[in-house]
């Protein structure tokens, strides 16, 4: 039907003119309707929505003013925060917090050394960047940089130490043969072509060693730079020894949680491949780690780490007591990390496989291009949520005597220099902002990852 | 469960330790290694904690610098191991730590389990109680049906009943599971007294909102004599580790400061002398070099400059000398004379 027959229709209860726009009623658009749909759209929801105005509207003055209004935001000792010396109520001391910031940040880390400390932490901030960062340039680098350069150069600036130096005079020494190796090898073409004529050069070109090389060429020179910079810092500033029994603080507590997360991740996956898997030695060694380490509380390993072990190790070889909860979180998170990945191999429709196989892929590479790519994406939400728990769960180290970052807030709690009634409260509350920021950022990342890599099955 | 675990664990470690009865002398180990391992107070101000700096503070660390002073002349030559009340024992016992000094409380059941062996006290502490000063109580005998606040489950709790129990004293126990709670609750009014040892009741009391409106009370009603421990397979060690202690307390009966030693060096009071090493090599048979306690003078100073810096006037805590003053000034703090 077109306008032309509406026109020129005879009927006079046929409207000839479309009525004005109206707005949609209130009950359906609006603040209002939203507030209805919400907030009160049935007597259960009306009183829970009131329960929780209620409970915000009593907690939350008394709270912004006990951590905002009334803190005490400066001052050097325990007068600043008390009532009766500053003539007013007085809530948060984050005077305190400010204080002792450094502590809580370095632990006992030498404060000559602590640029040390500061380093990597900014390597640990370029690499998660460069990791996590979509659009980064060099992803391959970023990994390479990620999981070996950084974790070195953390290993040598933070402990220091003959022991680290000759690490640095080795990994430059390695890096610079490579690197000669590769010099020597793009030169093969050009001796080639001169003995046979530069006719066959084209040929030899494309047969040489070099092709395959290329793509190590970046990674050799950024590991020449690296450990070069790492060498000079050693030669000229130096680097002495830091026991690890001297650390503490927000380093500790990153430090396990990176060291937890980065191995988690890739033997979590052996294990659970070695779960599933047909062989049986694997299968049997791969369900005996996971069970067992599931089966007791991370506390007990801590405890037997340090209690039992000592007793049957000679004193000169027991292993530090720094690294032995790292290896126990370690060995942790990845029998946890196991399940949850073997999860997402179950989800895997059979025909996954059997059309990998039919493409003719080898067990390798079916499993790294076809199966774990798509099984990863389904569990991100269980690994996210691994390393979160991974992360809370580092403050258990305090019962072995380590200093994390909770340690070193309950240390100074005991200290009469900012002893006033709501240090503690005010140190709690800072651990809790810390905790909370770091996991709630890392649940932010996964659910951005998850919306990504789900856009082709949104429904 | 924890506590089958711990006792299951102590009964291991005395086992595998006192295989180790063969092992080479703690004070050869601890030169070869180079530095002291001592086991230390995760954190109890003025006997063992980190200050603003993240350095190891406290009587009980003074002490551990005082040893290593002795062995390599160098105060700085030790690692703190920070150790919690449950595994301190089985630490010791595994070599992890060469000698804990960790304000632990001799008592017989602390000293009976095997491979441990108390070298001496260094603290005498005992339980006190804090009142406010509007009370108007002076003594612990005025305080009859008053309600007092303490931590659940721990001695402190005891001690209090057998105290109130011998005097024949009503009193209302108010008790909290920590040792927070238990101070929040005294400070808001809940009782009218607050008990814990006398040692951290100083610290506990700068908790309060007004603290100048609390007192302590003069009787201590328990004994807590707190000392260094070391593994009972090594005399030579014990002996050491004891007469460090004793050497800073000679030095303070004959007045050998850190300040004032290197003048002491020409005096002519044999017992200094022999104190320094001018006469005689009694550091020797310790294993040590003659001038040990020189060193140990110099480098940290002699237990009542120790007590003052860590506890006493000079330090925040502000606690009285009392049972620990010097036996000449009426207290326990006795040393056998270096002869």
């Amino acid at each position: 039907m077109t306008d032309a027959t509406t026109e020129m229709a005879p009927y006079a209860f046929v409207r000839k003119e479309t009525l004005e726009q109206q707005a949609a009623p209130l009950s359906v658009a609006g603040p209002l309707a939203w507030v209805r749909n919400n907030l009160f759209s049935g007597p259960l929801n009306t009183l829970l929505t009131l329960l929780c105005v209620y409970i915000v509207a009593t907690s939350l003055p008394e709270l912004i003013r006990f951590y905002f209004i009334d803190a005490v935001w400066t001052g050097a000792n325990r007068d600043a925060c008390l009532a009766d010396k500053v003539g007013r109520p007085v809530g948060a001391c984050w005077a305190y917090v400010a204080d002792r910031l450094q502590y809580f940040i370095y632990g006992s880390y030498p404060i000559s050394e602590r640029w040390r400390v500061n380093i990597v932490f900014a390597m640990f901030a370029l690499g998660v960047v460069w990791m996590l960062w979509t659009q980064a340039p060099k992803k391959k680098l970023g990994f390479f940089y990620f999981f070996v350069l950084m974790p070195i150069s953390a290993y040598v600036l933070l402990l220091g130490g003959a022991g680290a130096e000759r690490l640095v005079r080795n990994g430059m020494v390695l890096s610079l043969a490579l690197a000669a190796i590769y010099v020597v090898l793009s030169f093969v073409p050009q001796l080639v072509g001169f003995y046979l004529g530069s006719a066959n050069l084209a040929v030899v070109q494309e047969a040489s060693p070099l092709k395959r090389f290329s793509g190590p060429k970046q990674l050799i020179l950024f590991a020449l730079v690296v450990f070069g910079a790492l060498g000079v810092l050693a030669s000229s500033i130096g680097l002495p020894r830091v026991d690890t029994g001297l650390w503490g603080g927000m380093t500790v507590t990153f430090l396990i949680a990176a060291v937890g997360i980065v191995f988690s991740l890739p033997f979590g996956i052996l294990l659970a491949l070695g779960r599933r898997s047909k062989l049986p030695i694997i299968q049997l060694i791969s369900v005996i780690f996971i069970e067992f380490v599931r089966g007791v509380p991370l506390i007990t390993v801590l405890f037997m780490a340090n209690t039992m072990l000592p007793l049957f190790v000679p004193q000169e070889y027991s292993p530090d007591r720094l690294l032995r909860p790292l290896i126990g979180v370690a060995m942790f998170a990845a029998a946890y990390m196991a399940e949850v990945i073997r999860g997402g191999l179950q989800a895997m429709p059979k025909g996954q496989y059997e059309g990998a196989m039919s493409l003719g892929l080898g067990y390798w590479s079916m499993m790294r291009l076809i199966i774990l790519p798509q099984a990863l994406r389904i569990v991100i939400p269980g690994i996210v949520n691994t390393f979160i728990g991974l992360f809370k769960d580092t403050t258990l180290v305090t019962i072995v005597g380590i200093f994390d970052f909770l340690r070193t807030i309950e240390a100074t709690l005991v200290d009469p220099t900012w002893a006033t009634p709501t240090t503690r409260a005010t140190g709690y509350a800072f651990a809790a902002v810390f905790y909370f920021l770091c996991c709630w950022g890392m649940s932010r990342y996964s659910i951005s990852v998850e919306k990504r890599l789900a856009a082709g099955q949104k429904r | 469960m924890l506590k089958f675990i711990s006792a299951a664990l102590l009964v291991a470690a005395s086992v595998f330790g006192s295989a180790n009865a063969q092992a080479p002398r703690t004070l050869d180990q601890v030169k070869s290694r180079g530095a002291l391992n001592c086991g230390a107070n995760p954190g109890l101000i003025g006997f063992g904690a980190p200050d603003a700096q993240g350095n190891w503070a406290g009587l009980d660390v003074e002490y551990c610098r005082a040893i290593a002073a002795a062995i390599f002349g160098d105060a700085s030559k030790v690692k703190f191991i920070p150790l919690s009340a449950n595994d301190r024992f089985k630490a010791l016992l595994a070599g992890e730590v060469d000698v804990l000094i960790r304000n632990s409380t001799w008592t017989i059941s602390n000293d009976t389990p095997p491979g441990l062996l108390f070298v001496g006290v260094n603290y005498y502490d005992g339980q006190a109680i804090m009142v406010r000063r509007k009370l108007g109580a002076t003594s612990v005998m005025q305080l009859s049906g008053a309600s007092i606040c303490a931590q659940r489950g721990t001695t402190t709790e005891l001690n209090l009943a057998d105290y109130f129990r011998v005097n024949k004293l009503k009193y209302k126990l108010v008790s909290f599971d920590t040792g927070a709670e238990t101070i929040k609750a005294y400070d808001a009014g809940r009782c009218d007294a607050f008990t814990t040892d006398a040692s951290s009741l100083y610290a506990e009391r700068l908790k309060l909102s007004a603290p100048d409106d609390h007192m302590v009370l003069l009787e201590i009603i328990s004994k807590e004599p707190l000392g260094p421990l070391t593994r009972d397979n090594d005399s030579q060690w014990f002996k050491l580790v004891r007469w460090v202690h004793f050497a800073m307390l000679n030095a303070e009966e004959l007045g050998v400061t850190k300040a004032n030693v290197d003048q002491m060096l020409k005096s002519e009071n044999p017992e200094i002398r022999r104190l320094l090493g001018i006469d005689g090599a009694f550091g020797e048979g310790l294993g040590l070099t003659k001038d040990w306690a020189y060193r140990i003078i110099k480098q940290v100073g002699n237990y009542g400059e120790s007590f003052e810096r860590t506890v006493g006037n000079r330090s925040v805590l502000k606690m009285m000398r009392g049972q620990n003053a010097l036996w000449t000034n009426g207290g326990l703090q006795y040393a056998p004379p270096i002869r």
